[in-house]
């Protein structure tokens, strides 16, 4: 599985209470959906951290990064160059 | 479940005697009040005695028992669930039951395999086996430690027994409390392996065997939680392991309903009772099922509870505590579980259990060890975020983490510095430390330690109870996840030490009520030991695969309910003016005559107390540590009997 999709299922599971993958876009905002709030953050990043060895800074934790699917799966990307 | 007793003539000791037998059988009648039955070896080395809680083959089924020539003899308290599996492998190999019980597969199992015959049993137990041609007398305790069994040196002889009160009968000397087991109480909530509040007075620790010949005696392990490496995990996606798990569980249940009455369930309106309810169901049975409620409605699950009773169709019957049940069980509560407590969360499952006996039900399944054994304790989350914050200690934002679990902590970013030091103290350092996830919730604990007196402090004389717990962890265990060590710590201490006996075989023994226990059977274990600890723990949701594999069959939302831990009322019911038998045992002349404490600290305390100013969990737990503690002095060492003393 990919991590984009990893990261789809957690984010499904975890705050939509669902499997349902046509309820979250790839590119959708979790900030403009009201989706996830600052602590939820916090608990992507564990996650993150723990299922792809990555550490996070706080200088990295904006929304560039961190406001979709396709922004967390490009920022573990580039974690790993 | 039953009571045994019994005493082994080691080296020149007094003849033993049946009517010293019969003595120490009279305080175990609770455990034991269908029947009674001795064995006495002549001549007069050894006696073994039995209270009988008859639960299968009820017409048949009296111990002590033995093998075809009369030469191995047991008793035996607990159950072995698998006995109808070992009953037909040791009959293929030609062995001959005169019984239909679960008991007698032990004898038979014991000629075939001598001392490993402990392995193959899947149970609960306490079990005291005479081999007369090797003279060897054999003591085993279950794995998880659901059982109790003590054991103590008198003159020459090895004296056992299911219950302190029954072993005291047959030494010679008083009881003394040993401080260095108070000093652990006030650690640990309870005392850890071997040690009892009793001076002198040992446990087999769980898993262990005894064995006593040739004037000697030796105690071997056979059992741990032992868990795998990282990168040797048990593959799977999970799906598979989900199903897998629920096929365990549903087996580990299937084969606690072997009974010859009716077996019930406790229903907390938790996941884990919630989901033995529906296996229980899916087995085929639909169980009598019995609830804790409060009238403090910060306690209250009642409402969980009805919903879950009315979505399998049970009938359900519920017992409401308040202030009043704490005091009024409070003495009988420590007479029956024999050491000092920290909190009063025993008192209402004595009720409970009282609730199942006057409802006819001898066998009730419990949900405990789920929260162990797949990691649902919020200690073991607390470690993980704070873990996470050790990752970047000058994070801002990290600690924010903490909000999860306490709402109510206002972790500013400009603060969470502070709140780290004056919440958790054991702050960031120490991550590489065995005991990480336990030493915040330990140090607060110990905080009650303020009140020991010169006289207890002198005679630890400097002891470490945690330096010593740690000289007795594995080796392997460094190799293990942090989760995995916090797990190991957390089955030594809290669970055999306080939930399985203080809270556990203690309030159900004393309304001989058996509990069973499928999250502890061992293949249970074994199978949640090999697993990634990433899926018992899924970033902060606990339990994670044991909702995937019960959650489809729950009612809707208990998967998704967020943990409450089960607590009662502590000091808050001890606010006020005449509390009979408080007002005794705290009394200054009381204290310092028992020496644990320092008198005008106990009166300050009671003085806070009382005002209703002790709101604190820390003081609650200090409060109850004491008055436990000088009660447990007056029932064991002065030996006031508890119906006097509860006045």
């Amino acid at each position: 599985m990919s991590a984009a999709e990893q990261v789809r299922q957690y984010i499904l599971e975890n705050f939509l209470f669902s499997t349902d993958t046509s309820l979250l876009g790839l590119d959708e905002s979790f900030l403009e959906r009201g989706l996830i709030d600052s602590t939820g953050m916090l608990e992507v990043i564990l996650f993150l951290e723990e299922s792809f060895g990555v550490k996070v800074g706080d200088n990295e934790m904006v929304p560039e990064n961190l406001d979709s699917v396709n922004r967390i799966a490009a920022f573990l990307e580039r974690k790993k160059v | 479940m039953c009571g045994i007793a019994g005493i082994l003539n080691l080296q020149s000791g007094a003849p033993v005697r049946t009517p010293e037998l019969a003595a120490m059988l009279d305080p175990l009648a609770s455990r034991g009040p269908d029947g009674r039955g001795t064995y006495l070896e002549e001549p007069e080395q050894l006696g073994l005695a039995h209270a009988r809680l008859s639960i299968i083959d009820l017409a048949g089924g009296a111990q002590p028992i033995h093998n075809e020539d009369r030469s191995i003899w047991v008793v035996f308290n607990g159950e072995i669930f698998n006995y109808v599996e070992l009953r037909a492998e040791l009959e293929k190999a030609g062995h001959r039951f005169y019984t239909h019980t679960d008991t007698e597969v032990i004898v038979h199992l014991y000629e075939e395999h001598g001392l490993r015959f402990v392995e193959q049993l899947n149970g609960q137990f306490a079990i005291a086996l005479w081999d007369k041609p090797q003279r060897r007398l054999v003591l085993a305790r279950d794995r998880a430690g659901i059982l109790p069994l003590f054991h103590a040196r008198d003159g020459g002889r090895l004296v056992f027994a299911s219950e302190v009160k029954s072993l005291l009968r047959g030494l010679s000397s008083r009881p003394q409390l040993n401080r260095a087991a108070l000093d652990q109480v006030f650690t640990f909530w309870s005392t850890v392996g071997a040690a009892t509040l009793f001076e002198g007075v040992e446990q087999l620790p769980p898993g262990h065997l005894l064995v006593a010949e040739d004037g000697r005696v030796r105690i071997e392990r056979y059992w741990d939680w032992m868990f795998r490496e990282p990168g040797d995990y048990r593959r799977g996606r999970v799906a598979e392991l989900g199903r897998e798990l629920h096929d365990l569980l549903l087996d580990a249940t299937r084969i606690r309903l072997r009974a010859d009455v009716p077996v019930g369930a406790y229903l907390s309106g938790g996941l884990d009772s919630t989901a033995l309810v529906a296996l229980m169901c899916e087995g085929g049975v639909k169980p009598n099922t019995f609830s804790l409620a409060f009238t403090d409605p910060g306690l209250d699950e009642s409402e969980h509870q009805l919903a879950a009773a009315a979505h399998f169709g049970v009938n359900h019957r519920t017992i409401r505590v308040d202030t009043d049940h704490i005091r009024d069980g409070f003495v009988r509560t420590v007479w029956r579980a024999e050491t000092p407590f920290l909190r009063c969360a025993p008192i209402p499952l004595m009720a409970l259990s009282g609730l199942a006996h006057r409802s006819d039900c001898k066998v009730v399944m419990t949900g405990e060890g789920a929260d162990e054994v797949f990691g649902g304790y919020d200690l073991f989350k607390e470690a993980k975020i704070r873990r996470f914050w050790a990752r970047r200690p000058d994070s801002v934002w990290r600690p924010r983490l903490l909000q999860r679990l306490y709402p109510y902590l206002d972790i500013t970013a400009a603060r969470g510095q502070a709140y780290s030091e004056a919440f958790f103290g054991a702050g960031l350092a120490g991550v590489d430390s065995p005991f990480f996830a336990h030493e915040p919730r330990w140090k607060t604990t110990a905080q009650g330690k303020a009140l020991f007196s010169q006289e207890t402090r002198e005679r630890i004389n400097g002891q470490d109870p945690v330096a010593a717990f740690a000289g007795t962890l594995p080796a392997a265990l460094g190799t293990w996840d942090p989760f995995n060590q916090a797990q190991y710590v957390e089955a030594k201490t809290l669970l055999a030490g306080y939930l399985l006996s203080t809270q556990g075989d203690r309030m159900l023994m004393a309304n001989s009520v058996e509990g069973r226990f499928p999250y502890l059977d061992h293949r249970v274990i074994e199978f949640a030991n090999a697993l990634d600890p990433r899926l018992k723990m899924r970033v902060l949701n606990e339990k994670y695969l044991l909702k995937r594999a019960l959650g489809p069959q729950l009612p809707p939302g208990i998967a998704a309910r967020k943990k409450q831990p089960y607590r009662s009322p502590d000091s808050k019911a001890f606010e006020g003016e005449g509390m009979g038998f408080v007002e005794d045992a705290l009394a200054e002349s009381s204290v310092r005559r028992a020496g644990y404490f320092d008198p005008q600290r106990v009166q300050l305390l009671w003085r806070k107390v009382r005002a209703g100013r002790a709101v604190s969990y820390k003081d609650s737990m200090t409060f109850t540590g004491v008055l436990s503690t000088q009660v447990w002095h007056s029932l064991f060492v002065e030996g006031v009997t508890p119906g006097v003393l509860g006045k």
